[in-house]
C-alpha cells in the first residue's frame, strides 16, 4: 500500500532560501534553471560485472552494474533475451534509507530506468536469443544508489546506459542448445541511447537536474526519457501535487532539448 | 495454458478499432457510487471489459499511530489486481507494477483531497481490479475520485483520467489491452478539471514531439467529457439519497395527520 510520505526535517530557513531565490530566477547552487550539475562518469569501476559505471551528479553518486547471464525467455516472447532492472536505495546513501526489500520508490526508479532501455529497444534482444523458448541471455541492470543527493533517475539512467554501453560478454557458440564460450570477448547488441531529464516544480519554476535540497520543497516532478533521434520513450510524473498543462509541455521541450548533450556526454564517456 | 493472440489489424481501412471505435473515442464508462455496505464511500466502473470496484474507509485513526501526520491525513492507496482478472491467473501478491501503480494513483489523487481537513488520521483507497481490459489505472483514478466523494471526504475538485496511444502509427484515444500490448506507445493522463491542473502523467513507447503534444492535448479534453458524466453520476447518487429522504418524511407526516 502506498502512503503519504513522512518527510525528513528540513530547516525553513532552507527551504526559503530554495523557493526565494527561485522566485527571482536563481538557484541556491548558481547553476542556470535548465543546467545539470557537475557530471563525472567513471566506466568499468567492477571488474567482476559485464559492464559498470558510477556517476557522480553533483554529490548525487549511483553505482550501476549490469551482468548478463543464460535464462529462459517469456512466453510471450519467445526469441528474446530479457532485460531485467532492479534498484537498490543502499542504507548507506540517506539517512532517510532502511535495509529491507525495495520500497515503492526503489521499485519506481528501476522501473522508470526500465521503460527508458526498455521502450526505446536501446537492447536488440532478438540478438540475444539462443534457443527460441528454450534459453535467451537475460540482462541483469543492478542500480546501487551509494549517495543520495537528489535526482536519482537521471543519474540511474545515465549510469545504466554507460554500464550496458561498456559492458562486455564473452564470444559464445551454440551446440545442441548449450552456450559454449570462448575467451574472446563481444559488446552487448546496443542499438539506442535513451536518456533522461528529470525536471522540479518550485513555487512556479521549472528546474532540471533538481538536488536534494530542490527536492525536499518540490511540490512536483516531471522525467522524460527520449532516445537518440529525439523520440520520447518514457515519462513519469511524481510528487505530490499537480503541474499545469502548460508545464508539462515545457518540461517535455526542455527535456528533449537537453538530451542530446548528455547522451554525447555518455559516448563521450564510453569511448575513452 | 499458452494462447498465443493472433496479430489483427489494429486500425481496418475504414479508419475503425478492431471494437469498431474511432481512433478518437474512448469507450464508454459506466460509472456507480455507493456500491459497497460497509465502505464510507465507494464506486463501481465499467470500461470496455474492465471492471473495478473501489472503497474509502476513513478519515479514520492511524493504525498503527506513528504513520499519523500532525498537519495532515494520511493518503493510503492500494491498487491492485484480482488474479482472475487477467488471461493468466495473475499471483495475488502485489507485483512490482501494482506497487509503482499505488504510488502513482495516489499521487493523482493527493493533489485533490483537502487533507489537512482531518490531521492524525488516514484515509485508505482499496482499488481492485476485477477484470483488466487496458486503461485499468485511469479507470481506477476516475472511480477513485468519486468513491472519495462518495465517502464525503472535502475536495478541491474530482480527478478524471484517460489515456492516449498509437496504434499502426496513428494517436488513439483510450487503448484496450489488445492495443496497448499490440501498439507502439501508451500515456495514461490524470486532471482535475476543475483547475485543468495534470495530476498523473505516465508513457511508455515511441511519440515524437509532436505526436505528445496532440495526444496530450486530447486526452486532457476527453478527461473534461468524463468529469461532466462524473458528476453527473454523483448527482443522480444524491438526488436518490435525496428522493429517499423526502419520500421517509412525507410518510411520516401521513402518519401523525
Amino acid at each position: 500500500m502506498s502512503s503519504t510520505p513522512h518527510l525528513p526535517p528540513v530547516a525553513t530557513i532552507a527551504q526559503k532560501t530554495v523557493v526565494d531565490m527561485l522566485a527571482v530566477g536563481k538557484r541556491v547552487d548558481d547553476r542556470g534553471l535548465n543546467d545539470f550539475r557537475e557530471m563525472k562518469l567513471e566506466i568499468g569501476p567492477i571488474e567482476r560485472a559485464c559492464g559498470s559505471a558510477l556517476i557522480n551528479l553533483g554529490k548525487t553518486k549511483v553505482m550501476v552494474g549490469v551482468k548478463v547471464e543464460e535464462g529462459e525467455p517469456f512466453p510471450d516472447t519467445p526469441d528474446e533475451g530479457v532485460l531485467t532492472v532492479n534498484a537498490e536505495l543502499v542504507p548507506l546513501a540517506s539517512p532517510s534509507f532502511e535495509p529491507g526489500p525495495p520500497n515503492e520508490n526503489a521499485i519506481e526508479l528501476a522501473r522508470v530506468v526500465d521503460r527508458g532501455i526498455r521502450e526505446s529497444k536501446a537492447i536488440d534482444v532478438k540478438q540475444l536469443c539462443v534457443q527460441p523458448k528454450r534459453k535467451v541471455f537475460v540482462v541483469f541492470v543492478d542500480v546501487y544508489v551509494l549517495d543520495h543527493d537528489g535526482n536519482l533517475i537521471d543519474a540511474s539512467s545515465i549510469a545504466s546506459l554507460a554500464a550496458l554501453l561498456s559492458a562486455k560478454m564473452n564470444e559464445y557458440e551454440v551446440e545442441n542448445g548449450e552456450v559454449i564460450y570462448r575467451p574472446e570477448l563481444r559488446t552487448l547488441p546496443i542499438q539506442n541511447h535513451p536518456v533522461a531529464v528529470t525536471l522540479a516544480k518550485i513555487g512556479r519554476s521549472l528546474v532540471v537536474d533538481p538536488s536534494l535540497d530542490e527536492e525536499q520543497v518540490m511540490s512536483a516532478r516531471l522525467t522524460v526519457v527520449s532516445d537518440k533521434d529525439g523520440r520520447i520513450c518514457a515519462m513519469q510524473k511524481g510528487g505530490a501535487e499537480a503541474l499545469s498543462v502548460e508545464e508539462v509541455k515545457q518540461g517535455v521541450a526542455i527535456a528533449l532539448s537537453r538530451a542530446p548533450e548528455i547522451r554525447s556526454r555518455i559516448m563521450e564517456a564510453v569511448k575513452t | 495454458m499458452n494462447r498465443q493472440e493472433e496479430p489483427v489489424e489494429l486500425i481496418n481501412e475504414n479508419g475503425l478499432r478492431i471494437d469498431g471505435r474511432r481512433l478518437d473515442e474512448f469507450r464508454p464508462i459506466k460509472m456507480k457510487v455507493g456500491v459497497l455496505d460497509k465502505a464510507d464511500g465507494s464506486a463501481y466502473v465499467e470500461q470496455g471489459k474492465n471492471r473495478i470496484l473501489i472503497a474509502v474507509y476513513g478519515p479514520r485513526e492511524a493504525h498503527p499511530k506513528h504513520i499519523a501526520l500532525p498537519h495532515r491525513a494520511v493518503l493510503r492507496c492500494r491498487y491492485h489486481m484480482a488474479p482472475f482478472s487477467t488471461p493468466e491467473r495473475k499471483s495475488p501478491a502485489p507485483s512490482r507494477r501494482e506497487q509503482e501503480l499505488s504510488k502513482v494513483i495516489r499521487e493523482a489523487l493527493e493533489p485533490a483531497v483537502l487533507s489537512e481537513y482531518y490531521p492524525r488520521t488516514t484515509i485508505d483507497l482499496f482499488i481492485e481490479v476485477l477484470q483488466s481490459d487496458g486503461g485499468t489505472r485511469c479507470a481506477g483514478i476516475t472511480g477513485a475520485s468519486l468513491a472519495l466523494a462518495d465517502a464525503g471526504i472535502p475536495m478541491r475538485g474530482l480527478v478524471a483520467a484517460t489515456a492516449v496511444g498509437k496504434i499502426a502509427g496513428q494517436i488513439a484515444l483510450d487503448l484496450s489491452d489488445a492495443e496497448d500490448k499490440q501498439g507502439e506507445a501508451d500515456m495514461p493522463v490524470a486532471i482535475m478539471p476543475k483547475s485543468n491542473v495534470v495530476t498523473l502523467i505516465q508513457m511508455d513507447g515511441g511519440l515524437t514531439h509532436e505526436e505528445f503534444e496532440r495526444g496530450f492535448d486530447i486526452a486532457v479534453k476527453t478527461c473534461h467529457t468524463i468529469h461532466e458524466q462524473q458528476k453527473a453520476v454523483l448527482k443522480e447518487r444524491y438526488l436518490a439519497i435525496k428522493e429517499e429522504v423526502e419520500g421517509k418524511s412525507e410518510s411520516t407526516k401521513g402518519e401523525e395527520e
